[in-house]
């Protein structure tokens, strides 16, 4: 950073129906790392914010099931290409939120990028490999096909600001769902900054929403939200019960992250692709 | 007609049927049951007990005991102690043949099961005889197969069971749901404390007999007979790695409220409102008979019923009319004869829920038909009915009635049909009928439900997974999807 | 359903007692090939799968023993006894009208048959057998079975048969010009030969084995009846699949929409393949539950059939006798 000059300090805002509002309650907060250092201000989502959050993913949830498979896979593909075309941004911002060297961070960055390569390559799989015909004892046709839940609340993790995103966000995209997320309270920034990213990789406005905020405020409003389908609470920590409670009350579909879960290293296997799928089961009569 | 006279014969304004009623003799009953715990009936004096009785007649059938929290305990306690020594030890080929052992003894006691069943439930005898029964054989035979086979079942290569499994079941198919339940749960290697409906708790205790017969390891399987208050402690109890439960959203919410805290396993299988939409060029003599299926089908106590008919408006006066003239063919009466197609309602409670419910229908302005048939006496009794002038907003267009109640509206666009079958917060079932198989599956697409049956209605069978979305609850019954309810994966 | 150009609006209760069988005037013919298409193509589809599990579901009905009785005497009375062979003679012909007379000479309660039906040669001399009797004669005709002979032949072959005193004419549609889509073609033999029947009744053949798919049996059963059929029959007989209960139940549907839409009645006729008095009542709930009870007469259903006689015969003695006879007691014929 050069002396002589006074840098410009972004705000980062949240990601609301493809564009970037600031909380319509006008609070931000500060963003310290664990050594003290200031990383920057951001929007601090409300209440309000959430609910139109919800709402812009309700209307964009039928077109993105809808799109194609192999078009969801592009746009997910696409936003690995946005995550390594500025990968040493990403890779400075994980260094600084969750105190890497350089090196980690890269490997983190890496990491994460190819967990959306992965998942970006599940979209046209998901329904061969969790669906396919049931041979019933009738005259029938009759087909399993996985059908996304719908409008998805993530908790996204605390500690893992890219990697662990990604590893919660990209399986309920991939599967067709739309997807409001409460990024790491605090350790935002990486995340802020992919919702920059997908506003250049084709994510159609509404099918990621980004919220960067308080869990305990924001996450209630989410489990008890009735026109959310499901949530994954993997970064809800001592919370976790009390919205798993939280969503009883519309029958939500609920993911509850094991230790195992915070590893993100690992193949996450098709757990997460599972969670947030319905199976929809067709009968058809055969007859001349 | 022609110049020929036929000799006159008297016309047979309506032929009637023969009562033809199944025999009662097959089927002993014992006067009074204790509970199935670790292999064994627990001495019925040593509990409190209450009276199961036949819904076509309110006579009493037999004596079953209230299964405690004491005793829910005591049967997890055998389960866990089953499922540590024996049943996860055990080599999935053997589970698998314990599995088909019972279902052989379901197929060699059918008789007696469908017996016990049309009178403990009040279901038409010819539907416990040719689906009940069967199904809950088919479904065992089905489960067995994959017991040794679950590495290659999709869930990565060493799947596990959860442990114990708490399954808790109601009274519209207690046989059949107790072998969903059961079948899958112990083809993945979990052992089960299995808690039937209050009102129909005899043919689950049949089935208790039969897996003595089929010499399972004490403990892993536990038949708790009881209330509500007995489901409660198992669903409450520490020792219950998972609950599988059937019944009502609003039982349903309950549960899932109350295992959040510990994240126990849960998978929920609940109420619906089930639309089933007729396109004008439905193939119409079939989509009747659909309709009638849906909707009258054990008397409508089924959760996957279609209880909201849309009918394309170009067609709707023909459709109604064909309907009423149905509906007025329905048998209704003793359960136990062969010929009946609508039996008793299950209980007086149900019966006044669904009561209340017409009532609300009349009250909001709906038109009510009800057959004119003669109902018994005594005995639970709803006769057949269809509302048509029903507006969305009307209770019955909205709420379960889990009766043999039909609340028609109309559409005009494939459009407007989807929006209307979606118009709910439930998501179990729908019906299609068309004869344009592109308009079909567009609309299967866009239906928000576990199951759609096109051009046809009500059909179950073991590979094919049966569960809802939204407020109908998760996870899925029957086929591959069914083995994750029960697999830590 | 595209609405035919033909709604009466006097039409008949179905299931009720009260139908006129005096015809009202008949609908005005359709004109062009065209309107046909697009009057049998409007009709609802059939699910095939739904309607054999409707027959099935039917099939499981049990009768009442009294019901069961008077069912049997109804079957009897309805049979068309048969013989359509290249090997009839007048010594075959004469023991069917005897059979048909009286099937059971030694229980004189045995209804008789409704008809006897024999090829257009046969005629006279079954009208001769049979002298006043109430028992109608019934010639197949329109070159039987095939169909395949130019319409004067057809018509020659109907008019020779009514000329010999035939009561009702069982005639066959030209298959390969339905089933190539000459549904005028068709339509207009019917009626000429509709005309050539003169007072004599017309049942026509569709023979649904050749047809192959329920929508087939129900857009040719609502042609024939567009046409003038006074009864529709399922086969000749002589193709392998001959009248099955999903079939029976598609023109049952057929004749009670029909008289829904138009108040004529027109009759159904079973043929070929029945052979149990089991079958025969299993059909007869098919005719009580889908057309109706007013069905349930001689005028408005027919089972063509021969060896059914005997089985029907033996069942009623067992119902009246209370054990299995043997077949021996009721003469071949």
């Amino acid at each position: 950073m050069s002396s002589d000059r006074l840098d410009v300090r972004k705000t980062y805002k949240l990601l609301i129906n493809g564009a970037f509002p600031r909380s319509e309650s006008g609070r931000t907060y500060e963003v310290i790392a664990a050594n003290g250092a200031f990383l920057g201000n951001v929007a601090r989502a409300s209440r309000k914010d959430l609910r139109e959050a919800v709402v812009a993913a309700r209307a964009a949830q039928p077109k993105w099931q809808a799109a194609t498979a192999y078009n969801r896979g592009q746009v997910l593909y696409r936003m690995a290409e946005m995550i390594e075309s500025r990968r040493d941004e990403f890779a400075f911002h994980v260094a600084q939120s969750e105190q890497h060297n350089d090196r980690d961070a890269q490997l983190i960055v890496s990491a994460a990028i190819d967990r959306v390569v992965w998942y970006a390559g599940w979209t046209d799989k998901i329904a061969q490999v969790l669906g396919g015909t049931n041979p019933v004892a009738g005259p029938f046709f009759n087909f399993s096909i996985p059908t996304p839940t719908g409008v998805i609340g993530v908790i996204a993790p605390q500690e893992s600001s890219l990697l662990g995103f990604v590893s919660c966000v990209a399986p309920p995209l991939a599967a067709g769902n739309a997807v409001v997320v409460v990024s790491s309270t605090t350790r935002p920034i990486p995340s802020l900054l992919l919702g920059e990213v997908t506003a250049t990789a084709d994510v159609p406005g509404g099918v990621l929403n980004i919220l960067s905020g308080e869990v305990a405020e924001l996450g209630p409003v989410l489990a008890q939200h009735e026109d959310v389908d499901g949530v994954d609470l993997t970064g809800a920590g001592d919370l976790a019960p009390t919205l798993a409670a939280d969503a009883s009350g519309s029958i939500k579909r609920v993911f509850r992250a094991t230790t195992a879960d915070h590893d993100w290293a690992v193949d996450p296997g098709t757990r997460r692709l599972r969670a947030f799928v319905e199976t929809s089961t067709v009968w058809h009569t055969v007859g001349q | 007609m022609s110049e020929l006279q036929h000799q006159t014969w008297s016309r047979l304004n309506d032929l009637e049927y023969a009562p033809a009623p199944e025999s009662r003799d097959i089927v002993s009953i014992r006067p009074n049951y204790g509970l199935f715990i670790d292999g064994q009936f627990t001495d019925p004096g040593s509990h409190q007990g209450f009276q199961t009785i036949n819904p076509a007649t309110e006579a009493p059938l037999a004596t079953v005991a209230l299964g405690s929290a004491a005793d829910v305990s005591r049967a997890v306690i055998s389960a866990r102690r089953a499922y540590d020594q024996v049943w996860s030890q055990m080599p999935g080929k053997e589970r698998a043949k314990y599995l088909f052992r019972i279902a052989r003894l379901i197929q060699e006691r059918s008789r007696e099961l469908a017996v016990v069943e049309t009178l403990d439930n009040g279901k038409p005898i010819r539907e416990s005889r040719d689906v009940d029964v069967p199904l809950a054989a088919a479904h065992f035979f089905y489960y067995a197969g994959w017991a040794d086979k679950l590495e290659h079942a999709g869930f990565g290569a060493q799947p596990r069971p959860l442990g114990v499994a708490g399954q808790i079941i109601p009274w519209n198919f207690p046989l059949l749901m107790a072998a969903w339940k059961l079948a899958p749960a112990l083809a993945a290697g979990n052992t089960c404390v299995l808690k039937p409906a209050e009102t129909t708790p005899l043919s689950a205790l049949i089935l208790a007999e039969i897996l003595q017969q089929a010499e399972i390891p004490p403990g892993v399987v536990n038949i708790v007979t009881g209330d509500g208050s007995t489901g409660a402690a198992l669903v409450s109890h520490p020792g219950v790695d998972k609950i599988a439960f059937t019944g009502s959203t609003e039982i349903g919410r309950r549960i899932q409220r109350e295992l959040a805290p510990s994240g126990t396993h849960v998978t929920l299988e609940l109420g619906g409102k089930g639309a089933n939409i007729i396109f004008e060029d439905a193939p119409l003599d079939q989509a009747i008979e659909g309709i009638i299926d849906g909707i009258f089908f054990n008397q409508g106590h089924v959760c996957c019923a279609g209880s909201r008919l849309l009918v394309q408006e170009s067609i709707a006066d023909e459709v109604q009319r064909r309907l009423v003239r149905r509906i007025e063919q329905l048998r209704v009466g003793d359960p136990m004869d062969k010929n009946t197609d609508v039996g008793a309602i299950n209980s007086a409670e149900q019966l006044s829920r669904i009561h209340e419910l017409v009532d609300a229908g009349v009250a909001e302005g709906a038109s009510r038909y009800s057959t004119t048939c003669t109902l018994p006496d005594k005995g639970f009794w709803f006769a057949p009915t269809v509302f048509t002038e029903v507006s969305q907003t009307h209770r019955i267009a909205r709420e379960e009635i889990f009766g043999p109640v039909l609340s028609v509206l109309t559409f005009r666009t494939p459009e407007e049909a989807v929006a209307k079958a979606n118009n709910t917060t439930y998501g179990l079932a729908c019906g299609v009928w068309s004869e344009k198989g592109s308009r079909t599956l567009w609309v299967a697409e866009r239906l928000r439900a576990g199951v759609i049956w096109s051009n046809t209605y009500n059909k179950f069978d073991p590979t094919s997974p049966f569960g809802g979305v939204r407020e109908s609850g998760f996870g899925r019954e029957g086929g591959r999807h069914g083995l994750e309810a029960y697999l830590n994966v | 359903m595209v609405s035919l150009p033909l709604r009466s609006q006097h039409a008949p209760e179905i299931g009720g007692a009260d139908i006129t069988f005096a015809p009202p005037a008949r609908p005005s013919l359709l004109g062009s090939e065209a309107e046909l298409r697009v009057a049998l193509g409007g009709l609802s589809g059939v699910d095939a799968v739904g309607a054999n599990a409707r027959v099935a579901a039917l099939g499981t009905r049990s009768l009442k023993q009294g019901t069961k009785r008077a069912l049997l005497d109804l079957a009897i009375s309805m049979i068309d006894l048969t013989t359509l062979e290249g090997m009839d003679t007048p010594g075959k012909v004469r023991s069917l009208c005897t059979k048909a007379l009286r099937p059971d000479p030694s229980d004189p309660s045995v209804p008789h048959v409704a008809a006897v039906c024999v090829y257009p040669d046969l005629v006279e001399m079954a009208r001769n057998f049979l002298g006043d009797a109430p028992v109608a004669v019934a010639s197949v005709a329109t070159a039987f079975p095939s169909g395949r002979a130019s319409l004067n032949v057809k018509l020659a072959d109907v008019r020779e048969a009514v000329a010999a005193g035939a009561n009702e004419i069982d005639m066959v549609i030209d298959r390969g010009a339905f089933l190539t889509g000459k549904l005028g073609l068709v339509y207009d033999e019917i009626v000429a030969v509709k005309e050539a029947c003169g007072s004599a009744h017309l049942k026509v053949i569709l023979e649904t084995g050749e047809l192959v798919t329920l929508d087939n049996v129900r857009r040719a059963s609502w042609l024939s009846m567009l046409a003038g059929a006074d009864f529709i029959k399922t086969s000749t007989g002589k193709v392998p699949v001959a009248a099955t209960p999903p079939v029976v139940l598609v023109m049952l549907e057929a004749v009670r929409d029909f008289a829904e839409e138009t108040g004529v009645v027109v009759g159904v006729k079973a043929a070929g393949g029945i052979r149990s008095a089991k079958d025969a009542l299993k059909y007869l709930v098919l005719v009580n539950e889908t057309a109706g009870s007013a069905w349930l007469t001689p005028d408005l259903y027919r089972f063509g059939a021969s060896s059914l006689l005997n089985d029907l015969l033996m069942q009623r003695a067992k119902q009246r006798d209370g054990h299995y006879v043997r077949s021996d007691r009721f003469s071949g014929d």
